[in-house]
């Protein structure tokens, strides 16, 4: 019994902890992009990387103040968005694929390069203590909670990761609104339209590419977002954090609780990560596979799941049945 | 031309010659060409068409009436050519501000927007909405009041083409004629001064074909100017007040119904040269008593490939979807 509480406490931990946020941001991010727009980003990671890297770098390699970093990072997200945009929206959706995923990874490689270490930190990334009291000093600073351990129930704290997860939580209701209030808007209509017939909307006198525009800046300033609480929680950052994969996480989160729902996002990455937390204690616990082992293997059996869910519930959690059955 | 109608009028002492000059254009196209690779798709060395009519384009399958379609609105670029829509040179200018300038066409293969309900449909057609605009989206009080007068506008026509009780079924969940209607409702949305319908009729039931008709007939009371592709000629000799015949991306015939059906250019055009048999294409009266002299009689599809283009289109083009 003692057991199963250790597993559940542990799943819940992670669920409503700063990964789960940081995957919530960048599935909502996702979800404006592919969810209502049909716009395929699987760079997601990328907007998340120069949004982390446009604070870090800003911050701690040439000294500007928090805010002006915070604003840097989204501002970045903003640039990579028009760069990846303007050659690709007016093309066929796959353009957009390539682009993403590639843009990503070379903005990666060129920030891990050794050449580049004067400005980015290279492959070593930008520790705490870079530029004295790193980027995330003012952040820690406005923590209004002393230091020590906070305990409700079954969930855990340290200050600092009560003051994110308060933070972050805050951030995601308050994407969440925009988003809802934007898709409830004749603006996320023709959002919607476009992801069901570009052409039908053209017709109908909407600026096809000037949406798509939209879309991809907000879903990127999303992910954006995502990539600054990732740098705060760690109040460091490295560039092989941001790895392909991280996309593909962020879109199984949207998946499993629904794209094009308003919750999905949110209750895919609690899910997700409470999911992948249990399995890995309850493997630990049970003692039954090599502990080196219990990484993949979580995944491998969240990857299951997943499976599982879309054959049986293809449109995830919280999706919309009568829309999925739908041939398009 | 069921009843004189003020183009129909306006039209009467046009020569019926291809390239014609009409009395009071509201689509002048000169030189439009376009090629795929070797394949010349169109190739329309002049037209015009008479403001407040209703223009039927027919000609076999292939003949590039949808290309037209798709060079006038902006979707397709041309080799060559400029066009003049009330007054605006449109040759350059992208599909979406086409719509504003006041043309607006359907496609085809129907476009209902599956995962949207018919209501959204709907009101997506209305231009100039302020809750289009990312900012002013976040407070609805902006664009709540030009909502509800677009969905009253909504709820008028989809009542009027028998969609009303369909207005929170999503779009995909319409059968094919459904979205036919959908679609041409959703494009008098715009509050267009020219519609094109791309095959308007096809695969729609022959019931509601009649009432589909009946509203295609009101709009250039209502100031629109229509041009429509159909295959079914009991449906433009009905209603066209002119008809342009294309063949093969060319202008082959144009005029009033009556002088269409008796030209032979396009009874070739049909058929193909040196076919022999004309005697069915030549006049003959229709079964209600309104109908006009000249109407080409449709032959059971079977006996004939040129002619089974010609009546069975709207059938076989409803398989496609
Ligand atoms: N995108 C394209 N690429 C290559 N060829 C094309 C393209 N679009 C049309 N064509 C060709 O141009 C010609 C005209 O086609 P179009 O669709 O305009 O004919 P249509 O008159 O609308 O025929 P239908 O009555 O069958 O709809 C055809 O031979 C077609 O194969
Ligand atoms: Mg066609």
């Amino acid at each position: 019994m003692d057991a199963l509480v250790t597993i559940l406490a542990g799943g819940l931990n992670s669920a409503i902890g700063p990964t789960a946020i940081v995957f919530a941001l960048a599935a909502i991010g996702l979800n404006v992009h592919y969810g209502y727009t049909g716009l395929l980003n699987f760079g997601q990671v990328g907007f998340m990387l120069v949004g982390a890297y446009g604070l870090g770098i800003s911050v701690s390699i040439y000294g500007a103040p928090f805010w002006v970093g915070i604003l840097i990072g989204l501002g970045a997200s903003v640039a990579l968005a028009l760069l990846l945009g303007f050659p690709t929206l007016r093309l066929r959706a796959d353009y957009l694929a390539i682009s993403t995923i590639a843009a990503a990874e070379i903005i990666r490689f060129m920030i891990r390069s050794t050449g580049a270490r004067e400005f980015t930190g290279g492959p070593f990334g930008i520790p705490s203590n870079v530029g004295g009291p790193g980027f995330a000093q003012t952040w820690h600073q406005m923590n209004p909670f002393p230091s020590g351990r906070y305990t409700f129930g079954w969930l855990q704290f340290t200050h600092t990761r009560l003051w994110v997860v308060i933070v972050g939580w805050g951030l995601v209701a308050l994407v969440t609104l925009v988003v809802w209030l934007l898709m409830r808007s004749p603006w996320g209509r023709v959002l919607k339209s476009i992801r069901e017939d570009e052409d039908a909307a053209r017709a109908l006198g909407k600026n096809v590419f000037a949406y798509k525009m939209q879309a991809l800046i907000l879903g990127g300033v999303l992910g954006g977002l995502a990539g600054i609480v990732l740098a705060l929680n760690q109040a460091a950052i490295g560039p092989d954090q941001f790895l392909p994969q991280l996309t593909f996480f962020a879109y199984a989160v949207l998946i499993l609780g629904g794209a094009a729902s308003i919750f999905g996002p949110i209750l895919g990455a609690f899910v997700f990560w409470f999911l992948l937390s249990s399995v890995e204690r309850a493997l630990l616990t049970a003692d039954v596979i090599p502990t080196a082992t219990i990484g993949p293997a979580r995944l491998a059996f969240v990857g299951v799941l997943l499976v599982l869910l879309m054959a049986f519930r293809p449109q995830g959690i919280l999706g919309n049945k009568r829309e999925m059955v739908l041939d398009g | 031309m069921a009843e004189q109608t003020s183009a129909a009028a306006a039209l009467a002492g046009v020569e019926p010659v291809p390239g014609v000059a009409k009395p009071d254009p509201i689509l002048i196209a000169d030189g439009v060409q376009r090629r795929f690779g070797g394949l010349t798709a169109v190739d329309v060395e002049h037209l015009e068409v008479q403001r407040g009519g209703i223009t039927a384009l027919i000609g076999p399958n292939g003949a590039g009436k949808t290309t037209f379609f798709n060079l006038m609105t902006g979707f397709d670029r041309p080799n060559a050519g400029t066009w003049r829509f009330d007054g605006h040179d449109l040759s350059h200018v992208p599909a979406h501000q086409v719509a504003r300038y006041g043309m607006v066409r359907t496609f085809q293969l129907t476009k209902a927007l599956t995962r949207l309900s018919v209501m959204e449909n709907m009101k997506l057609g209305a231009t100039g909405q302020a809750g289009e605009r990312f900012l002013r989206a976040l407070v609805p009080a902006l664009w709540r009041p030009q909502e509800a007068e677009i969905e009253a506008r909504a709820i008028e026509l989809l009542e009027r083409f028998r969609l009303g009780h369909m207005r929170d079924e999503l779009g995909g969940e319409l059968s094919g004629g459904q979205r036919k209607l959908l679609e041409m409702a959703r494009a008098l949305m715009v509050q267009p001064s020219l519609v094109m319908l791309d095959e308007p009729m096809a695969g729609v039931n022959p019931a509601l074909t009649q009432s589909l008709l009946r509203h295609v007939q009101e709009l250039p009371s209502m100031g629109m100017t229509v041009i429509f592709v159909e295959h079914d000629m009991d449906v433009v000799m009905e209603i066209s007040d002119w008809i342009v015949v294309m063949g093969q991306g060319r202008i082959l015939a144009e005029g009033p119904p009556a002088d269409v059906a008796r030209n032979p250019d396009v009874i070739d055009a049909y058929i193909g040269a040196g076919h022999g048999d004309e005697s069915r294409f030549t006049p003959a009266p229709r079964r209600s008593g309104t109908a006009p002299a000249g109407v080409i009689e449709v032959t059971p599809p079977d006996e004939d490939e040129g002619t089974e283009d010609l009546a069975d289109g709207a059938d076989r083009r409803q398989e496609d979807q």
